[in-house]
């Protein structure tokens, strides 16, 4: 890191590295090449999020991942403004796919976020980690 | 009541391999779950109790019951190491004997070998996340299933219940007015309790003045931080009426987790008191309007407005005009609450307010509370408590008393 990046004041939330274990490393390996999976079900034609290896509804292990265009609107979010170095958005996101997923909201202004606005993702770097799922106003 | 005879061991499985190093610790629990199940000839969607100790990765049983897709009636992640699972047994033959379950799943799972490659345990515990502490045993973090996926976005209390609020607003037209009027009602008990933190009385404005801390949130829809503690001790009604105090039993009780399910359908309008009240009621025998005095767990007001809803105190959607105009005020309104100040004003032990929401509500049983919060002839009170986070998963748990 440069000087100059050391005395800037920070103007987004720094992300620490996800947790990874062996039944979600391929999804961290495929944010690292830019794709977004999700996993959907090849018994109940469901998709699920957080992906698991077990279809959470029903119960089948035949699911596969899928590369998901990440596009999608706000279910709900808050902007948090105490404690924090900056302020920052966390969220609920639902993907054209029908799932919802929690994360962050950056480079848009928090004072406009509404319910049901549009968003894609955009990837996030972390610290000693792979890319993170970020979502920014479409 | 005794367990003989009331409990059958119908399906079990031993996992076939001894090293796994290529699975998830979550995995292998759902693996062996899945293979007692079939020894059974039963289904995931059977299971209404799940047991689990330290090995389970996550939040105690709600992580794994929230992978596994589980709806439960019943929970329990009694630690005693080794031993942990045989006491599970017991304790799920008493469940099943008192009526509170039927298919009770009870799961150990772990890869002590897996740090071999870079993906087991032990390993080391890494960032320690308030949202979802990990468990004893069961891995580091990086072995709680939703962690990756959840605890990077900076959750908190404040903003993962505001973000429970957020859409609350939207989807009923809930107001930060009608949210403040469950601290006012809370200030106006706490004003009587002399080790209330907070005993000033504070009105609507004060409350959606104070400042933002999570939006919707404003300072004073926050409960206090405390030290602090309290204990309940339970005994059979031989042993009860031997003693010199005022005859206060259970008659209800339900317990439900309530986690993102698959991110399919969310909905953060409501609570898992949705889940654990009806089978209170049904069990106590009474109704909603039959109580007389209610203790609310209160980590935030959005969390008193939800969990009224869903206990059947007004309709969903309707808790803001349910709350509003004092109406959770002693002596002024239908539903007198926290009449300690809850922990919107008087406490919150270790951010864990449950057994202060039964202590309060026995008091008001006896007729003990403070005279000016006393509620009259109070013959039938309920204590019901959130774990975890609104926003994300929580453990809900409902207890109804009648003294005789």
């Amino acid at each position: 890191m440069s000087d100059v990046q050391e005395r800037a004041a920070p103007t987004t939330r720094r992300i620490p590295a996800p947790g990874r274990n062996l039944e979600s490393k391929p999804f961290w390996d495929a944010a690292q090449d830019g794709k977004f999976l999700i996993k959907r079900c090849t018994a109940c034609g469901e998709p699920h999020w957080y992906p698991r290896t077990m279809c959470p509804f029903c119960y089948s292990t035949e699911t596969v991942w899928e590369e998901s265009p990440g596009t999608g609107q706000i279910y709900t979010f808050s902007v948090m403004r105490r404690n924090t170095p900056v302020p920052y958005a966390i969220g609920y996101v639902t993907l054209d796919e029908g799932v919802s997923l929690l994360t962050n909201f950056i480079d848009c202004d928090f004072e406009t976020l509404k319910i049901g606005q549009r968003v894609k993702i955009k990837w996030s770097p972390t610290e000693n980690g792979p890319p993170v799922f970020t979502f920014t106003t479409a | 009541m005794s367990i003989k005879g009331k409990a059958y061991a119908v399906g079990v499985y031993e996992h076939p391999l001894r090293d796994i190093p290529d699975r998830s610790t979550a995995q292998v629990h759902a693996e062996v779950a899945k293979g007692a199940l079939e020894d059974a000839g039963l289904s995931f969607s059977d299971v209404d109790a799940y047991f689990c100790a330290g090995d389970s990765p996550g939040f105690g049983a709600m992580s794994m019951a929230d992978y596994m897709g589980l709806k439960l009636k019943h929970m329990d992640s009694t630690e005693t190491g080794g031993s942990s699972y045989i006491v599970h047994a017991g304790h799920a033959a008493e469940a099943i004997a008192a009526g509170k379950c039927k298919i009770a799943l009870i799961t150990l799972a772990g890869r002590p070998l897996g740090s071999r490659t870079g993906y087991g345990e032990p390993r080391e515990r890494g960032e320690r996340f308030r949202m979802a502490p990990q468990g004893g045993a069961g891995g580091g973090v990086n072995e709680v299933p939703e962690a990756g996926f959840e605890n990077i976005w900076g959750g908190t209390t404040h903003n993962t219940y505001g973000m429970c609020a957020m859409r609350h607003m939207h989807d009923y037209g809930t107001t930060s007015e009608q949210l403040a009027w469950i601290k006012v009602a809370a200030s106006h008990h706490a004003q009587w309790n002399e080790h209330a933190m907070l005993r000033e009385v504070v009105t609507v404005e004060d409350v959606v003045n104070s400042p933002m801390i999570a939006d919707p949130l404003h300072r004073l829809d926050c409960c206090v931080i405390t030290d602090g503690g309290g204990a309940v001790i339970l005994a059979p009604p031989e042993v009860a009426k031997s003693l010199k105090r005022p005859l206060v039993k259970v008659i209800g009780h339900g317990e439900a987790p309530k986690g993102p399910r698959g991110g399919k359908d969310l909905d953060l309008t409501f609570s898992g008191a949705a889940w654990s009240g009806p089978p209170a009621w049904e069990e106590a025998g009474i109704k909603p309007s039959d109580i007389k005095y209610a203790s609310i767990y209160d980590s935030f007001t959005i969390t008193v407005l939800m969990q009224l809803e869903d206990l059947g105190f007004c309709k969903k959607g309707e808790g803001g005009k349910f709350v509003a105009d004092g109406n959770l005020i002693s002596g002024v309104g239908k539903l007198p609450f926290n009449t300690d100040g809850g922990g919107l004003c008087n406490n919150h032990p270790t951010n864990r307010g449950g057994i202060t929401k039964i202590i309060e509500a026995v008091r008001q049983a006896r007729g003990e509370a403070h005279p000016k919060v006393q509620v009259p002839n109070c013959d039938l009170v309920i204590a019901h408590g959130t774990g975890g986070s609104l926003g994300t998963r929580h453990g809900a748990g409902t207890l109804i008393m009648e003294r005789e």
